[in-house]
């Protein structure tokens, strides 16, 4: 649609305003540059993103220059952006699934400049590193709350697009919920955009008018948390602290703590020793934290979730633990087996058996 | 199915179609009149932002709703002042107009993305909202809903009904031969960009202010775009608005619903569908114009008036 290549045109004039802007004053800094799917003030995914950026500038000073590009969409677009970028930066983030192949391609052509992906797994060239977080931890914790907490047996989820990210969430979820509440069910509706907050109120909408009295989504924006506070259901923040949006609804949140990780790269850029590598950190590290837990829960229920997160960070238990089928019946894990990272959970492409749902594709 | 499930789905699709009515009839009135405002969506945004901003502060609904309509005028009126007056080409003036209104927007709007406000929420008409079945489905709708049919009452009576309407159609019809009998063309179109960006900047704030209580930059997502679209489904005839925003808003309710309760449909194919309908519509009033028994596109439509008396 032409909608899609004028927003083009703006990012690149948007882009060579702030290239402009970061020219080569200072040859000693390292240069950091974030490329993000949606805006900033998304409070969810890309704010998490920009909020370990400005902790990368905060603990370093005058040593780094970030330059940020928002709101990049996943098609040719994102070429040119990573591509501008990669000509005046030491280190690129690129911090959406669908930058893979993109990243990939100028990684090649620019081979003195170090890239890392967010959740993506392909490392052709070793300028290439990937990250991501096991969210699904995440969803481990608050699949559990929503088992316990739901009165209609109703879960409601606002997924963006079928990719492994958000599929392993859907699954994570789902076997949580089911293990402590065998009646639950899992009401999935996509609505194939990242950030739109009118359709992801629509599907919020929709899912409280069949039946769901708590949401779990995997957009960006704070919309679904609005209404669950005026419908008064349950829901879980998305990415970062949602609270301001939801005081009554939010029951606790999974929150993306990048800084640390951001820091530790770009510090590397600078002292020489950077290397290709792959991190799936989880609750363990810290990359994966939550909100504070509403105290509206039964005692039971916090102190469930508390010593699931505690269990999680100790790497005591792990979400997907056998014995597990696949939707279709068929066995994935068997009795107290655990999945590798690669391929089963980074390409995870099936629902685990109970889903009452078609998988989309 | 439920009969609080239906009424959801009713009220579900109200919402989604009511921005598309404002921002559509506003559109079609201005095409009406010889012009092609490609930026509606930068004034969509822009009412959205304003709407949002001045409920946030005074807690008034109408006074947020009256400034997004003059935040979509604004927009508009530059619009109207580049191509009435400086003589610039419509097609450029308004993609540039929708990409100022995106990047204003989201600049202006920093400060806003962490609040949240009080959504405007339906007003059941007393009684007649009691009666059973009819009363939900009829009489408790959200008032901005009832403004969208009566604007577009309104804008099919004064074009059909009044003289300044035969003559705002007769300048987009042929502009040089309304300005020979003396009409003043520049100022019906100035009025008719106008009246465009004020029913586009409410047809924003209705996203921030009666769907979801945020803002967010690009929050529109291509409902302008849509809107234009409906314009030509509708071949610039009012009422059809209602009819194609209703069709282009349910699709997206439905599928959602459709989804939830498991019925097998793809998504994808769904969401083409009110544009596979808008297409052949346009391919079916091209082989009506050949066949010269009916003359709906307005005949100056895009083209530069330049008076030279």
């Amino acid at each position: 649609m032409s909608n899609r290549s004028l927003s083009s045109v703006l990012k690149l004039s948007i882009l060579s305003v702030v290239l402009a802007f970061t020219s080569n004053v200072y040859a000693e800094p390292v240069k950091a540059a974030f490329v993000y799917i949606g805006p900033t003030g998304d409070h969810g995914w890309t704010f998490a993103h920009d909020q370990g950026a400005k902790y990368v500038k905060e603990m370093m000073g005058d040593d780094v220059i970030i330059t940020t590009v928002e709101s990049v969409e996943e098609n040719s677009d994102s070429e040119r952006v990573i591509t501008s970028l990669a000509r005046k930066n030491d280190i690129i983030f690129t911090t959406s699934f669908g930058y893979m192949n993109p990243t990939v391609k100028v990684a090649a052509r620019y081979p003195d400049v170090k890239f890392e992906h967010a959740t993506g797994y392909m490392r052709p060239t070793d300028n290439i590193s990937t990250y991501s977080a096991r969210f699904y931890e995440g969803r481990h914790v608050i699949g559990k709350i929503a088992g316990r907490m739901t009165e209609t047996n109703v879960i409601g989820y606002i997924a963006s697009f079928p990719i492994p990210e958000v599929i392993r969430g859907i699954n994570s979820a789902y076997l949580a919920a089911k293990s402590v509440n065998p009646d639950v069910e899992i009401k999935i509706v996509w609505v194939y955009s990242w950030y739109d907050p009118g359709k992801e109120a629509d599907a919020a909408n929709a899912l409280i008018a069949q039946g769901a009295d708590i949401l779990m989504q995997h957009t960006d924006s704070t919309a679904p948390m609005t209404v669950a506070e005026e419908k008064g259901v349950y829901a879980f923040g998305q990415a970062s602290d949602m609270r301001e949006w939801g005081k009554n609804a939010q029951l606790t949140g999974i929150i993306d703590d990048w800084g640390p990780y951001y820091l530790e790269r770009v510090q590397a850029v600078k002292d020489g020793t950077w290397t290709s590598t792959d991190v799936f950190h989880g609750v363990d590290s810290g990359m994966v934290k939550f909100a504070k837990l509403n105290n509206s829960m039964p005692f039971e229920v916090r102190n469930e979730a508390s010593s699931a997160i505690i269990d999680l960070s100790m790497g005591k238990i792990h979400p997907f633990t056998g014995p597990i089928n696949k939707q279709d019946g068929s066995p994935w894990l068997a009795e107290g087996e655990t999945p590798p990272n690669y391929p089963d959970l980074l390409t995870m492409d099936f629902y685990v058996e109970g889903i009452d749902a078609k998988y989309p594709n | 199915m439920n009969e609080g499930l239906f009424i959801n789905i009713i009220i579900g699709i109200s919402i989604a179609s009511v921005p598309l009515i404002f921002a559509a009839i506003g559109e079609l009135l201005v095409e009406r009149s010889g012009v092609l405002n490609l930026g509606v969506e930068g004034m969509m945004i822009v009412g959205a932002l304003l709407g949002f901003v001045v409920m946030s502060h005074t807690q008034n609904p109408f006074l947020a709703v009256f400034a997004a309509m003059l935040g979509g005028m604004a927009i508009a009126s530059i619009f109207a002042f580049l191509t009435q007056f400086l003589l610039t080409n419509q097609v450029a003036t308004g993609l540039a107009l929708t990409l100022f209104g995106l990047g204003f927007a989201a600049f202006a709007g920093r400060g806003y993305t962490e609040e949240t406000i009080q959504l405007i929420t339906a007003v059941p008409i007393p009684y007649l909202s009691d009666i059973p079945y009819l009363g939900p489905l009829l009489f408790s709708f959200n008032p901005l809903v009832y403004l969208s049919f009566f604007m577009v009452y309104l804008v099919w009576w004064f074009l059909f009904k009044t003289k300044q309407g035969l003559i705002l159609r007769a300048i987009g019809d042929n502009h040089d031969a309304a300005h020979a009998i003396g009409h003043n063309v520049v100022r019906y179109r100035v009025m008719a960009i106008l009246f465009g960006g004020a029913m586009a900047g409410i047809g924003g704030s209705f996203l921030s202010l009666v769907q979801v209580p945020i803002w967010g930059e690009g929050m529109t997502a291509g409902r302008g775009w849509i809107a234009l679209g409906l314009v030509v489904f509708a071949s610039w005839q009012p009422f059809r608005i209602i009819f194609g925003a209703i069709l282009f808003g349910g699709i997206t309710i439905l599928q959602i619903h459709a989804q939830g309760l498991n019925i097998n449909v793809s998504a994808q194919y769904l969401s083409m569908l009110p544009y596979l309908a808008t297409i052949v519509i346009l391919v079916s009033l091209r082989i009506r114009l050949k066949n010269k028994t009916n003359r709906t596109v307005p005949n100056c439509l895009g083209r530069i008036f330049h008076s030279t008396t």
